[in-house]
């Protein structure tokens, strides 16, 4: 495990880009409807944090569910399709062209199918989600080397077997990568989905009808909420990830 | 005493790989491959032990076709690169052929223990394999090959990636393991030194496409040990191999 003293450098940067908002807004007088100053979004969210918490919530349920509905689904839909390399190989490159296709412009249509409230929202991070994970354990699966395979087929390993021990395992690292990306992606997808209607109570119609109103401060605290649950559930995922690798541990710093 | 015979023609595809190798090995031999490289010495271990079709010819193990060899698990193989499991310790990379192989819990439990002071990683059972050298890394290969008592040993240059002093004390340790274990062995490799030092006898090919064009029997006095590389015999020997392999037009 990592010393605390590690993170000191990067514990100084954040310190010290603070400190240089501070003085930005300070020295150039910048008007707080257009930049307000670090203190002043700190005392805004003392004032309006269970609002916050409850539009929080709202919006990372969404983040949640369509994260573990995209992801399952790429990891499922992965494992099926890598049974047939030639059946992945035909489809790999529409999943790659698919991850150039700007998902969260459905949005509005997803309001259309699923409704209003949290549906659609969901609806929109499955879709962000999926193609990322698939692609990266389609790759997982399928870039185990030759001698790996040919030492399973010499003791006569059944095809699950070489799922179970061998394919599986060696795809974890490639799996955890899209994992840890798609946390970004759900959660961008959530409050950008939101922006184009939803419950009051959600972190992007918040941070949409405070902007509208120059609320700037108020709109600085939500996105400083959802950076924080973003975060949170980056480190969360990672911290899975350490537990699922157990032999990865220490490697990086050797 | 079980006599193996192989005898098969083959060509794969354009390129011929193997022509009219024919070679009959006996229980408990250890025989080199031995010639230039891309003359087809992997590609004929490979087909021995059902990895690869041969175009013509057929090959019997022990009286069996290889498949059903392989499905017998006669095989043991250790290839030039150690191919161990990233995420499975030293004891479970030696395991993993038993667990495959459905063997009993008790067995799975004490034999890699043993296999691992034979090969002389006593104290190395939870390392991951990351944290062992190249050497080591190869150890574990062979003890991993020997996990199911295998039948015939199948090694594509195992020690072709290791330096020169590693690669020695390796020889001499592979000699140990066959005196504990019954196993014929084919062993590739590309040195000359190594083959003699190992082998009863040692077949030598020519360039692509691969036929054998002499059979050295080498017939030093056992036990073999560092004493061997000083006999006169052993250089005589050495010498025969280079010849044939420099007429073969290596």
């Amino acid at each position: 495990m990592r010393g605390l003293g590690e993170y000191l450098p990067a514990a100084v940067v954040f310190v010290l880009g603070i400190a240089a908002w501070e003085a930005a807004v300070f020295v150039f007088s910048i008007e707080f409807y257009l930049l307000p100053a670090p203190h002043v979004i700190v005392a805004s969210l003392a004032e309006t944090w269970p609002v916050l918490i409850e539009a929080g919530l709202y919006t990372f349920t969404e983040a949640a569910a369509g994260y573990a509905l995209g992801c399952g689904g790429g990891i499922v839909a992965a494992m099926a399709a890598s049974r047939s390399p030639a059946f992945a190989g035909l489809i790999l490159p529409y999943a790659i062209a698919s991850a150039s296709v700007p998902i969260i412009a459905l949005a509005p249509l997803a309001i259309v199918w699923f409704g209003i409230a949290q549906g659609s929202k969901i609806a929109i991070v499955t879709l962000m989600t999926f193609f990322p994970t698939f692609i990266g354990t389609l790759r997982g699966l399928l870039s185990v080397s030759p001698d790996a395979l040919h030492l399973m087929r010499s003791c006569a390993a059944t095809e699950w077997q070489v799922f179970a021990k061998l394919r599986w395992p060696h795809s974890l690292p490639y799996v955890f990568t899209a994992l840890r990306a798609c946390t970004t992606l759900a959660m961008i997808g959530a409050v950008v989905s939101e922006f184009f209607g939803g419950p009051v109570k959600s972190l992007g119609v918040y941070i949409k009808s405070t902007a509208s109103l120059f609320q700037t401060r108020q709109a600085w605290s939500a996105i400083l909420v959802a950076c924080a649950l973003g975060l949170v559930f980056y480190f969360a995922v990672t911290i899975v990830e350490r537990l699922a690798e157990p032999w990865r541990a220490g490697r990086d710093a050797a | 005493m079980r006599s193996l015979s192989k005898t098969f023609t083959s060509q794969a595809g354009v390129t011929e790989a193997l022509a009219d190798v024919t070679l009959s090995i006996a229980a408990g031999e250890l025989v080199s491959i031995i010639g230039p490289s891309g003359c087809g010495k992997s590609t004929l271990l490979r087909i021995i032990g059902d990895l690869a079709e041969p175009s013509a010819g057929e090959v019997s193990v022990r009286g069996k076709p290889p498949r059903q060899a392989r499905l017998d698990r006669e095989y043991g193989i250790v290839f030039q690169t150690p191919v161990l499991y990233d995420w499975r310790t030293v004891i479970e990379n030696v395991r993993l052929p038993m667990e495959l192989a459905g063997r009993p819990r008790a067995e799975c439990l004490t034999r890699p223990a043993t296999l691992l002071r034979l090969v002389g990683l006593d104290g190395f059972h939870d390392h991951y394999p990351w944290q062992l050298s190249g050497g080591m890394q190869q150890r574990v290969a062979i003890a991993r090959a020997l996990a199911l008592a295998p039948s015939i040993l199948l090694m594509d240059e195992p020690f072709g990636a290791l330096d020169e002093m590693t690669r020695e004390r390796l020889n001499a340790e592979l000699l140990e393991v066959r005196r504990e274990t019954a196993a014929t062995v084919l062993f590739v490799t590309h040195s000359i030194a190594e083959a003699v030092f190992l082998s009863t006898r040692v077949v030598v090919m020519t360039p692509r496409p691969g036929r054998i064009t002499r059979i050295v029997d080498v017939d030093l006095p056992e036990p073999r040990g560092e004493g061997t590389r000083a006999l006169p015999r052993f250089f005589e020997l050495v010498t025969a191999v280079r010849d044939a392999l420099q007429k073969a037009g290596a």
